[in-house]
């Protein structure tokens, strides 16, 4: 029976249902504030972790976020949950399955099969219970890999999305910020504008553009444009060269639908791709996710922000992606205050990804209202490595010109990569020796950081 | 500064190989901009930066991050030079090792310090006065309170409530209100060029443009406030925009035919990157006026208007 009721120092506390709970168990928000869910107090903040951790798995996977009846995302996690692990599992506490993925008796396909257990509910649930060292330390263990055109997530490599953004989407504006990064060895997770505009024309364009590119310089890697999926889908199927599909997705079906789209869209997308896409797959789609995306759409139904985080992954997960990242300090400290905050979320969506089994990744990023600056980024960056993050993001300098926040810049990718011992995904580190910017040792040559080598 | 020594040396070089064309064009933006700031002096603002002789460190902000160039042998100069003409993002920027250069990483910091300054200081009282703006502040207590609290940024408090209903003209045609924003720099560089202008555009039209309200730490939502109060046909906001990098002092026009709380976002009609890089303000306000006449004329704001 699942008790809602502790004392601590003498002090009764009462949560009138597993939402609220789940609410006042999160590390601080400024999100969950601001939805009016968070905790009053500091020791409200402990009672509900300790109300939580006493909890049992299937007392959290029963109380989903949203109805079962009423929410696409919801039935897409229930519905995907391997019941056979899911009973072996059901009456740990949450206690206890936080300990057994900590446990060195615990190794990585260990986590993997019990993955496959696990609601999301459930994942955001142990997420609560867990220290920023216990997320780094748990997220270690657990290697996901994909394949699209090369392969990522495998040990030892640490990969980056090649974000060349242009305010106008000016293909030689884009082309020049393409050549840079790749003379500082970043592109191997994904080529991937985001674009100003969103016409199937200038979609169609950029696809081109890459691909051609990608073709003459012989790059192993995949391209992208982040455009609406129904745009993408429209693209491939009148013949443009797209390696995977993007598209943002949202912890419930009210926030897909602010997205203009269900999973019945990304149905279709994965199918246009197994058709019509010229990369080799099995993993075409692409995702990105924030905490607060769906607070900001009306579309949380009074969940935490954390949960409706996980929801994004387990619903996901079902699409087989080949990336997931969280844009973890886009959204503006009215959800994640400040560098804390951020650095924590990052840390904390990292480890749910990984958990539910999908390739994860990272925007580590701040906008200008936020107090956080180039410094904290860095350290979270730092930090998701050796969490085991499969990719982050790099631009040049870290200063985006189109969307106007900072993330990682084009010169973390060797930094971090040097710093502990990883290198770019083995094509593409291949290529980066053969294009002659690193020697074979991985150090970087007198070319690297000249992108007129690619002006042929 | 160990690492950018060779900085003046890469520019001149840069000139020496670039077009003539480039530095003629040069120069006479300098010539330009320095007439324009000529004009412009505001108290309490350095307008021309530092000389480059003795004494003085040199400006690392004086030059655009367009015109600088760190690569010291780059496989095809002429080429790289192109394609930084190509996008304001910071290419061509080499490395200490895999680590930024120590100028361009100044260069960074400075940049975001001044987007940071916008957003986190108040527009200093000078500015409000020299303007004449009757001001008031919305539910918010704090600018912490401001960039946490959205929902609290589009209300007034009681104060302004009574203070804007008994001053402000009532039933105005034309109500036109400013606020902070999350760029207080936006209002401080913008508002001296963008509102002679509106009102001159406004007057061709027989319309008056009376008192001008301000409010400290405003959302745009708080232009549903302002209409029902003074019963204006049309509002217009004019308000700091979140700051990037590569400015700080960019404001938007928000405007609304008898705006109301219950009215939906689509409802406003928006001019954005109102700036002296962007739209600059005395042509951006000529453009409004121009709006607002529509407004007025089409009694709808927002998708529903055919501009």
């Amino acid at each position: 029976m699942l008790k809602l009721k502790t004392v601590l120092f003498g002090k009764t506390y009462e949560f009138k249902t597993v939402k609220e709970l789940m609410g006042k168990a999160n590390e601080e928000k400024t999100g969950d504030t601001l939805a009016g869910i968070g905790a009053e107090s500091a020791q409200e903040r402990i009672a509900a972790k300790v109300v939580l951790a006493d909890a049992l798995v299937s007392d959290i996977r029963n109380s989903p976020a949203v109805p079962y009846e009423e929410d696409e995302v919801t039935r897409v996690i229930q519905d995907d949950t391997n019941e056979k692990i899911y009973d072996e599992f059901k009456n740990f506490t949450m206690a206890e399955l936080r300990e057994y993925i900590l446990s060195e008796k615990t190794v990585g396909s260990d986590i993997a099969r019990l993955s496959r257990g696990l609601t999301s509910e459930v994942i955001s649930g142990v997420t609560k219970l867990m220290s920023n060292l216990d997320l780094i330390y748990g997220a270690s263990k657990i290697q996901v890999t994909a394949h699209c055109n090369t392969t990522i997530g495998s040990k030892g490599v640490f990969a980056v999305r090649l974000q060349p953004n242009h305010p106008t989407d000016d293909p030689d504006g884009i082309l020049a910020s393409l050549m840079e990064g790749l003379a500082y060895g970043c592109g191997d997770a994904v080529i991937g504008l985001n674009p100003v505009d969103d016409s199937l024309a200038s979609v169609t364009r950029i696809l081109e553009m890459f691909h051609s590119f990608k073709e003459k310089w012989a790059i192993p890697t995949q391209c992208c444009v982040l455009a609406h999926v129904t745009t993408q889908i429209q693209a491939v199927r009148n013949g443009a060269p797209s390696d995977l599909i993007f598209q943002s997705i949202a912890g419930s079906e009210k926030g897909n639908e602010a997205f203009g789209m269900s999973g019945a869209t990304l149905q279709e997308a994965v199918d246009v791709m197994k058709t019509m896409g010229c990369s080799v797959g099995p993993n075409v789609m692409y995702f990105e996710t924030g905490q607060g995306s769906e607070l900001s759409s009306d579309a949380h139904h009074g969940a935490d922000q954390l949960t409706m985080e996980a929801r994004c992954y387990g619903f996901a997960k079902r699409f087989k992606p080949y990336l997931v990242n969280t844009v973890v300090g886009f959204i503006g400290p009215e959800y994640l205050y400040d560098s804390k905050q951020v650095i924590r979320a990052g840390l904390e969506d990292h480890f749910m990804g990984k958990l539910t089994g999908i390739s994860m990744g990272c925007d580590a990023c701040y906008t200008n209202h936020m107090k956080a600056d180039q410094n904290d980024i860095e350290n979270l960056s730092a930090l998701l490595v050796t969490a085991g993050c499969n990719y982050v993001m790099g631009i040049p300098h870290g200063d985006d010109v189109m969307l106007n926040y900072q993330c990682t810049g084009y010169h973390e990718a060797q930094t971090l990569r040097t710093l502990f011992g990883k290198r770019a995904i083995p094509e593409f580190d291949t290529w980066m020796i053969k294009t002659g910017i690193i020697t074979p040792d991985g150090v970087p040559t007198d070319r690297f950081g000249d992108a007129s080598i690619f002006l042929k | 500064m160990p690492g950018s020594t060779g900085r003046m040396g890469v520019i001149l070089d840069m000139y020496q190989e670039s077009d003539i064309k480039q530095m003629v064009r040069d120069i006479l933006r300098d010539v330009l901009s320095e007439q324009v700031s000529a004009q412009k002096q505001k108290p309490g603002k350095s307008v021309s930066a530092a000389p480059r002789d003795e004494g003085f460190v040199p400006d690392i902000t004086a030059e655009s991050t367009k015109e600088q160039f760190f690569v010291p042998a780059p496989a095809d100069r002429d080429g790289y030079l192109r394609m930084k003409e190509f996008t304001p993002a910071r290419i061509g920027v080499w490395r200490a090792g895999p680590r930024y250069n120590t100028f361009s990483m100044l260069r960074f910091r400075a940049d975001h310090a001044t987007a940071q300054d916008a957003v986190f200081t108040d527009v200093p009282e000078e500015v409000l006065k020299q303007h004449n703006f009757l001001c008031g502040q919305s539910m918010c207590s704090s600018r912490d309170e401001f960039i946490t609290r959205p929902d609290l940024g589009r209300r007034l408090n009681d104060e302004t409530r009574a203070l804007f209903k008994k001053e402000l003209p009532q039933n105005a045609k034309v109500l036109l209100m400013t606020g902070d924003g999350l760029s207080s720099a936006a209002v401080s560089a913008n508002a001296a060029d963008v509102i002679p202008s509106i009102k001159q555009g406004l007057k061709q039209q027989g319309i008056e443009i009376g008192t001008i309200p301000f409010v400290k730490y405003c959302r745009v939502g708080a232009m549903d406030e302002v209409g029902p109060l003074t019963g204006a046909e049309v509002v217009c906001l004019l308000i700091g925009e979140r700051p990037g990098l590569v400015t700080a002092e960019s404001m938007s026009a928000y405007m609304a035919y008898k705006p109301n709380p219950d009215k939906p976002e689509a409802w406003r009609t928006v001019v954005s990157n109102i700036n002296r890089g962007g739209t600059p303000p005395a042509e951006a306000g000529a453009h409004i006026a121009g709006i607002l006449k529509k407004i007025l004329d089409a009694k709808v704001s927002g998708v529903d208007l055919n501009l």
